[in-house]
C-alpha cells in the first residue's frame, strides 16, 4: 500500500509516538502515550485509542466521524484540522502528533474547548435566515444560475467545526473581530433571495469587530476543511459595505 | 477595532495616493535626466501653485493614510484603550501632517 503523503515517514516500531494536551490552557501539559500504528487510521481514531484504552479521563469532542458535524477538530502539529477526516499518515512526522485543543477559544479541558463565543459571533453576525414568509407560503423559486445563489453556494456547506476561526490571526490579536465563519455565512445571507433582514445584518458585519478587520491574509481559507473561501465572502461583504456608503445597500 | 468610516477613509486615501506615487516618482525621474541640485528643484516649485495643491494633497492623503494603518497595527498589537489609540492615532496624523505640510512650505514658498 503506497503512503498517501510522500513527505510523511511510517514509525519506527510500529508505534506512534502521541502527546496530547492534558488540563487547561494555563496550568495544562502535554502527556505521551504509544498508540500501534495501523493503516487507514485518522486522527480522531489515534485519540479514541487513548481514551478507551489508555487514559479513561481524556475528554475531548466528536459525533459523526465522516466529516458532517464539525465537532472533532483539533490542532494537530501545529494545524487546525478536522481529525476524523485526517489520515495520520498525511500529518504524522517520522511517527510523531502532538494534538492540542483549538486555538482561540477557551479550553474546558483536554481537547475540548468551549465554542460558546465562536456561535456568539455568529449571532452577532445576523448569521440567520430572516425568514420573509411562513410555512403555507409557496417553495421560493431560484435561478440557480443567478449571481446571487452562486455567491451563496460557495459558502454554504460550512459545518461550523472553526477551524477558520482557530486560524486567524486576526481573531487573536482582536477579541471582538466576529472571524471568518461567521461572516462567511452572514455573506450567503445577504445573497439569499428569501431573506429579509439583509440592511440590519449589514451593520452588524459592519460593526466594530466587522468584515472591515479582515487583512485577507487567507489563512482561513488555507485551512477550511471542506474548501470554502471565507476570505472571498468576506470580501464580498466589504464591497457591499462600500456600495452602501454611497447609498447603493441592501434595504 | 476599526469602523467603516476608516476603514473607507483609508482606501479612498490610497486610491489618491496611488497616481500620486506615480507622477511623483515620474517626476524625479525626469528631473535628474540633466543632473539635480537644489536651485533645479526650487526652481520648478517656487511659487507653483499646482505643485503647491498636489504636495499638500499628497501630505494630507499619507498622513491619514498612515495614521489609520498604524492605528490598527498598535490595536491589534497592544491593545491599549481606545482613547489611547484614538490620541496616538491623532499625533501620528499631525506629526506627519505637520512635517510634511513644512517641507512643501519650505519648497514652494
Ligand atoms: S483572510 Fe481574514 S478571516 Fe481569513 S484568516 Fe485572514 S484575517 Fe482571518
Ligand atoms: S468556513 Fe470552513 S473552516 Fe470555517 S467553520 Fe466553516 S467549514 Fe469550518
Ligand atoms: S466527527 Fe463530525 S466532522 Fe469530524
Amino acid at each position: 500500500m503506497g503512503s498517501i503523503d510522500s513527505g510523511s515517514q511510517p514509525a519506527a516500531n510500529g508505534k506512534l509516538e502521541i502527546k496530547i494536551w492534558r488540563g487547561r490552557a494555563k496550568d495544562g501539559a502535554f502527556s505521551a502515550y504509544q498508540v500501534p500504528e495501523q493503516a487507514h487510521q485518522t486522527v480522531l481514531d489515534v485519540v479514541t485509542y487513548v481514551q478507551r484504552r489508555i487514559d479513561a479521563t481524556l475528554a475531548y469532542r466528536f459525533a459523526c466521524r465522516v466529516g458532517m458535524c464539525g465537532s472533532c477538530a483539533m490542532t494537530v502539529n501545529g494545524v487546525p484540522r478536522w481529525t476524523c477526516r485526517t489520515d495520520v499518515k498525511t500529518v504524522a512526522r517520522k511517527g510523531r502528533l502532538v494534538i492540542e485543543p483549538l486555538r482561540n477559544l477557551p479550553v474546558v479541558k483536554d481537547l475540548v474547548t468551549d465554542m460558546a463565543p465562536f456561535f456568539d459571533k455568529w449571532q452577532a453576525a445576523e448569521g440567520r435566515l430572516q425568514a420573509t414568509s411562513d410555512r403555507e407560503a409557496e417553495v421560493a423559486t431560484i435561478d440557480p444560475a443567478s449571481p446571487e445563489r452562486k455567491a451563496a453556494d460557495a459558502g454554504v456547506e460550512c459545518i461550523n467545526c472553526a477551524v477558520c476561526y482557530s486560524a486567524c490571526d486576526v481573531v487573536t490579536w482582536n477579541p471582538d473581530y466576529l472571524g471568518p465563519a461567521a461572516l462567511n455565512r452572514a455573506w450567503t445571507l445577504q445573497n439569499d433571495e428569501r431573506d429579509g433582514g439583509k440592511a440590519e445584518r449589514l451593520r452588524a458585519v459592519t460593526s466594530d469587530g466587522g468584515c472591515q478587520n479582515c487583512h485577507s491574509h487567507q489563512s482561513c481559507t488555507e485551512h477550511c476543511p471542506v474548501g470554502l473561501s471565507p476570505t472571498a465572502s468576506i470580501a464580498g461583504l466589504k464591497r457591499m459595505a462600500t456600495r452602501a456608503a454611497f447609498g447603493r445597500g441592501p434595504r | 477595532m476599526i469602523g467603516p468610516r476608516l476603514w473607507l477613509l483609508q482606501r479612498a486615501t490610497a486610491l489618491i495616493m496611488a497616481p500620486f506615487v506615480l507622477v511623483h516618482l515620474g517626476l524625479i525621474i525626469v528631473a535628474v535626466q540633466g543632473g539635480l541640485d537644489a536651485s533645479e528643484i526650487l526652481a520648478r516649485t517656487q511659487g507653483s501653485w499646482g505643485w503647491a495643491l498636489f504636495y499638500v494633497a499628497f501630505v494630507l492623503a499619507v498622513a491619514i493614510h498612515a495614521a489609520i494603518g498604524l492605528r490598527v497595527v498598535i490595536a491589534e498589537t497592544l491593545r491599549p484603550r481606545r482613547w489611547v489609540l484614538n490620541l496616538t492615532a491623532w499625533v501620528i496624523l499631525i506629526v506627519l501632517a505637520v512635517l510634511g505640510l513644512r517641507a512643501v512650505y519650505a519648497v514652494i514658498a
